[in-house]
């Protein structure tokens, strides 16, 4: 009996290593051969340049300022929104009144759906409909709208975890429940809402279908919001899917993978240095 | 003894509280009186804590709080209609259990009161962040780290630090629940001489369930009791030496001497 009861925990003990190892296998496979594939290709040229000729030699420099801008604009527009939601939710409305558990469940639903579906709401609703057309704004509305639901919750989270004592503290020597929110609980939560806007911003950054429907997929230097362009990830999608040139989107593929990796880090550091 | 006429800070009378249903507090009429350290005592759970809260409208945040009675300050019922709370808590300032120092530096912890209420000017800041950290008896520990973290002190420093941070508002009350409980005996001896010290400007209650520092700090000492399935009540209130001398009420007798509680 004692024997088979140490097979068992030997195996199981095995078997759950094995699935740990292997999932930091796959990963590292997975890294190391965009790096290998895509890392030699990268250079200063194809970071500054636009892609030249029908096999996209050259670089991808517009397809960088459109992800840059996109990313950006998309978190400028969805962060006020997604604070204010998480304030009304965590200090105004109760908890657990009917109505956030409503706002919370459309949330957890809706960062479940797939981005193609935020793409041709977006393509319907802000490029058809309101006449925005293939551009930044209808881009970034879309992206918006994509990581709105992931916003919010982390920074409902970050609001939750603020200590009440803290808030007792500020009510206790006068403050009225604007200040307290606004110099106490924003104050002490802001590193971990800044986390959750810079994962947000990740997604945001590495997102296809939701852009190619809706800020188009013409090369452009974005300058106005009315402006067309086409974002890293779509740029990589076409040149893989049309055979154009691996090189480049390997070499895509690398530099998305880079940059993402540093929004990761710097969300992590920031939540670190919370947590001191 | 020197002989002068006692003014009152809060007159309460005929308090009772309710949390939803159940209620907590009966029918509580007590004075407290100014520029005194009065001391609330009786076991825990008994609604020393939540009686304190009354006195500057704290349990307004805890939905499903009912109050019915007056509360008296400076001639005033806090409970009034059109009563300002946020002016009231700046008289009347509160130091929780917790010192919770807000995660900023030493200055702007204390600073930040005066800061709500509308000071920007930075000279004057200034002055008030001194003279508060010195009342407090912290300014020669941290004159030279005001700008450090607020967190980096040690726990008896942090509950002075609350000290400072509710005296720059200039309150003329201090609501003390369970200040030194928290503490080490060292840290708690300051924070007793403290209190004893700030007691010639400011009206100062103490919850405690620690007796001995009831009878240590206080001039007069409130025994409050909830007795089995029933609200709590103020069994008796009396001048301190009074009540652990010579209790009227034979369960006053039965805490004090530990027979409960």
């Amino acid at each position: 009996m004692y024997e088979l009861r140490k097979a068992l925990n030997n195996i199981f003990l095995t078997l759950t290593w094995i699935a740990s190892v292997s999932v930091i296998l796959i990963l590292l496979f997975i890294i190391a051969y965009i790096t290998y594939k895509g890392a030699p290709v990268v250079n200063l040229k194809f970071i500054t340049t636009w892609p030249q000729g029908y096999e996209a030699k050259g670089g991808i420099w517009p397809t960088i300022i459109t992800t840059f801008y996109l990313t950006i604009f998309s978190a400028a527009i969805v962060t006020p929104i997604a604070v204010g939601g998480a304030i009304y939710l965590t200090e105004y409305s109760k908890p657990f009144s009917r109505f956030s558990r409503y706002v919370r469940f459309a949330a957890d639903t809706l960062s479940s759906v797939p981005s193609i579906v935020y793409g041709i709401f977006g393509f319907a609703f802000f490029v058809i409909y309101l006449g925005f057309g293939w551009s930044m704004l209808s881009g970034s509305l879309t992206l918006a709208l994509m990581i709105l639901p992931l916003i919010l919750r982390s920074t409902e989270e970050a609001i939750l975890d603020v200590p009440y004592g803290y808030k007792e503290a500020s009510y206790g020597l006068g403050a009225t429940k604007w200040q307290t929110i606004s110099r106490v609980v924003l104050r002490t939560a802001f590193p971990r809402i800044l986390t959750g806007v810079i994962l947000g911003m990740g997604r945001a950054f590495g997102e296809t279908a939701a852009v190619m429907l809706t800020a188009g997929m013409a090369l452009n230097i974005p300058i106005s919001v009315f402006d067309g362009g086409r974002n890293m990830s779509s740029h990589l999608f076409l040149l893989a899917t049309e055979g154009i040139s691996l090189d480049a989107a390997f070499g895509t593929a690398f530099l998305l993978l880079v940059i993402i990796l540093f929004f990761n880090v710097g969300a992590k550091r920031i939540a670190r240095r919370v947590g001191k | 003894m020197n002989i002068k006429i006692k003014e009152n800070a809060f007159e309460v009378r005929n308090l009772n509280l309710w949390y939803g249903k159940h209620k907590a507090l009966e029918d509580i009429t007590i004075d407290i009186v100014k520029n005194a350290i009065t001391a609330i005592i009786g076991p825990s759970g008994c609604g020393k804590s939540t009686f304190l809260r009354c006195l500057n409208r704290m349990n307004d945040l805890i939905d499903g709080i009912r109050i019915e009675g007056k509360v008296y300050f400076e001639g005033k019922n806090i409970y009034d209609e059109g009563t300002d709370v946020v002016l009231l808590r700046k008289r009347v300032g509160m130091i929780f259990q917790q010192p919770n120092p807000f995660p900023m530096s030493i200055y702007d912890n204390v600073a930040f009161g005066p800061r709500l209420h509308g000071i920007r000017d930075r000279n004057r800041l200034d002055e008030i962040v001194k003279d508060s950290l010195e009342k407090a008896s912290l300014w020669k520990e941290v004159k030279n780290k005001l700008n450090e973290s607020a967190l980096s002190l040690s726990g008896g420093q942090q509950q002075r630090l609350a000290i400072a941070r509710v005296l720059a508002v200039e309150p003329e009350v201090i609501l003390m629940d369970e200040p030194c409980s928290a503490l080490d005996p060292a840290s708690t001896q300051r924070i007793e001489d403290l209190m004893v010290e700030l007691k010639a400007n400011y009206t100062i209650v103490i919850v405690t369930h620690n007796m001995q520092q009831a009878a240590r700090v206080s001039d007069f000492t409130a025994f409050l009791l909830a007795e089995e399935n029933e609200p709590a009540k103020l069994i008796e209130y009396g001048e301190t030496g009074q009540i652990f001398t010579n209790p009227k009420d034979i369960r006053t007798e039965n805490y004090i001497t530990g027979r409960f509680g």
